[in-house]
């Protein structure tokens, strides 16, 4: 596998409040990475730098080799938890928004045959995630669990190297969930893509990565708390391969419940 | 049962909508006869019989010295300038609303000048306006323009400024250029908000509008009114304010129409 994503030694400060320290990371080619750790230990600040949101303090951040701009691009998609879909376009045309964008510069809107194309490539990807009976609704009248499928789909049909995933399950019910997760598998799977994931459910993280990263602080200053950041305290590798899981599902993998592991202690300082 | 869980249903809201205006209208007739027992010639509070009469003359009969329809040239000069002022308004809130709120480089250099052009009472400015363009139509229309302009821009411009930072972010990663951002996200979701801020500005034009008509004029509705006050013609008077409200209460009514019709989405997908 090739690396994707690299970053050395970046840091992340606002003010004199120092977040993130001293992070190295590299993300291969095709991997499911969830990223979790206690509020407030930089897991969204991570994100926001492999989106181009924020520019590093320090460091460097390379994707296929090449600095990554501080802009958002369409190289990487991305799932919010929330406001991921765009409320005054129907879930065609919030899938059609993304060719729609990359083919008419101008007017950003496509007419005759492009538009009949982009409609059926637009109406393929909802089919994939599910929303076939609902491509003319909008955003408003659908469920949360159907909007995050919506918000895939969107993602998805701009084919981004990367797709990076903000606790886009937190605010569904467990069933919805489960079947979410049945759902970022396949589409993983088929569409061979990298993933990372933000994520506050722990079982979720080992459910679906195939790669888990704990971030927190692992240094404390009682005097002055903000002075240190949190860095990668675990990074565990696990054995999940692309074609069990594509095979026979979600069922083929992480046999165990993993929150039950008495290794895996995040919140050691009592900081959550 | 709490008061706050009474439920009204349509048809029974309208008729209780109705119960105030009917009680107002009998005790101004209540009122009125009264006087009129006392002084039958009594000039301000007239009766409906000379309220028709006086109407009369205005909506039917061409005027002497013009050969006009009176009312009905009153009335088209008034809605001419209160749509010039509104279509102005709302089209420059809209553009200069979404740049400002969309791009930080512009609302760092003109957002300050906004907010100042804003606070400035718009009927101080009147004279102004007066020696820079005249006393013709020009002038009127430019402080209905200048005294809700400002208002609807920072409006826009706060709507669009408060779209949630997500839309904007995955609308990047979608490969979308600043242009397109700003007219396939930020235009079609501020569409409603601009209806919205151009009913609420409907009155304060309404004041501008009536406020120029009375100073420098030679026809509209609000120059009619304050030409007739010299007379305490009461009954001229009262027929016209009403005239006003029903017309301003139209055109709210067709807005809210247009918004709830045009922008299925922002009203829970409900036609």
């Amino acid at each position: 596998m090739t690396e994707l994503l690299k970053l050395s030694d970046v840091w992340v400060e606002y003010g004199d409040k120092i977040v993130l320290e001293q992070i190295n990371l590299t993300i291969e080619e095709g991997a499911f990475v969830s990223v979790i750790g206690p509020s407030g230990a930089g897991k969204s600040s991570l994100l926001r730098l492999a989106l181009g949101q924020e520019a590093p303090s320090r460091g460097k951040i390379m994707l296929d080799g090449v600095p990554l701009p501080p802009e958002c691009g369409p190289d990487r998609g991305v799932v919010f938890q929330h406001y991921s879909v765009f409320p005054h376009l129907s879930a065609l045309g919030n899938v059609m928004f993304g060719l729609e964008c990359a083919q008419s510069p101008l007017l950003a809107k496509l007419s005759g045959a492009a538009r009949r194309q982009a409609r059926e490539e637009a109406s393929q990807m909802l089919e994939e995630v599910g929303l076939q009976d609902n491509m003319h609704a909008y955003p408003a009248q659908m469920s949360g669990g159907m909007q995050q499928r919506l918000a895939i789909a969107q993602a998805l049909i701009k084919r981004p190297r990367i797709l990076l995933l903000d606790e886009p399950f937190g605010a569904l019910d467990p069933g919805i969930r489960n079947d979410m997760h049945q759902l970022i598998t396949r589409l993983w799977s088929d569409y061979e893509l990298t993933v990372i994931m933000v994520t506050h459910d722990i079982g979720e993280a080992f459910k679906l990565g195939t790669r888990v990263l704990t971030l927190d602080k692992w240094r404390h200053d009682p005097h002055a708390p903000h002075r240190y950041g949190a860095k990668v305290v675990y990074d565990i590798p696990l054995t999940r391969k692309r074609e069990e899981t594509s095979e026979d599902g979600i069922a083929a993998t992480a046999p165990t419940n993993p929150s039950d592991e008495g290794g895996i202690t995040i919140d050691r300082i009592d900081n959550n | 049962m709490r008061w706050v869980n009474r439920h009204v249903s349509r048809s029974r809201g309208l008729m209780m909508g109705a119960i105030p205006i009917i009680l107002l209208v009998l005790l101004y007739l209540v009122a009125a006869a009264e006087r009129h027992a006392i002084n039958p010639s009594d000039k301000i509070l007239p009766l409906p019989g000379a309220m028709v009469d006086a109407m009369w003359g205005l909506l039917f009969v061409p005027d002497q010295l013009s050969g006009r329809l009176l009312f009905w040239a009153d009335t088209a000069a008034s809605l001419q300038r209160l749509f010039l002022g509104l279509g102005i308004s709302t089209l420059s809130a809209l553009l200069v609303g979404l740049l400002l709120g969309l791009l930080p480089p512009v609302r760092a250099t003109f957002g300050m000048l906004v907010t100042g052009i804003a606070v400035i009472p718009p009927i101080a400015l009147l004279p102004i306006l007066f020696i820079a363009f005249g006393l013709g139509e020009t002038a009127k229309v430019a402080l209905i323009v200048i005294g809700i302009a400002p208002f609807m821009i920072r409006d826009i411009a706060g709507h669009v400024a408060a779209l949630p930072r997500e839309q904007i972010l995955k609308a990047q990663t979608l490969g979308a250029s600043t242009w397109q951002l700003m007219i396939r996200v930020a235009l079609p979701q501020v569409l409603p908000r601009l209806i919205e801020a151009v009913r609420l500005s409907l009155g304060p034009a309404w004041v501008f509008l009536i406020s120029a008509e009375a100073i420098a004029a030679d026809i509209g509705l609000g120059y009619r009114i304050f030409l007739v006050r010299r007379y305490l013609a009461m009954d001229v008077i009262l027929p016209y304010v009403a005239w006003i409200a029903l017309l301003a209460a139209t055109i709210d009514f067709i807005l809210v129409w247009t918004n709830r019709k045009a922008f299925p989405w922002a009203h829970g997908g409900r036609r």
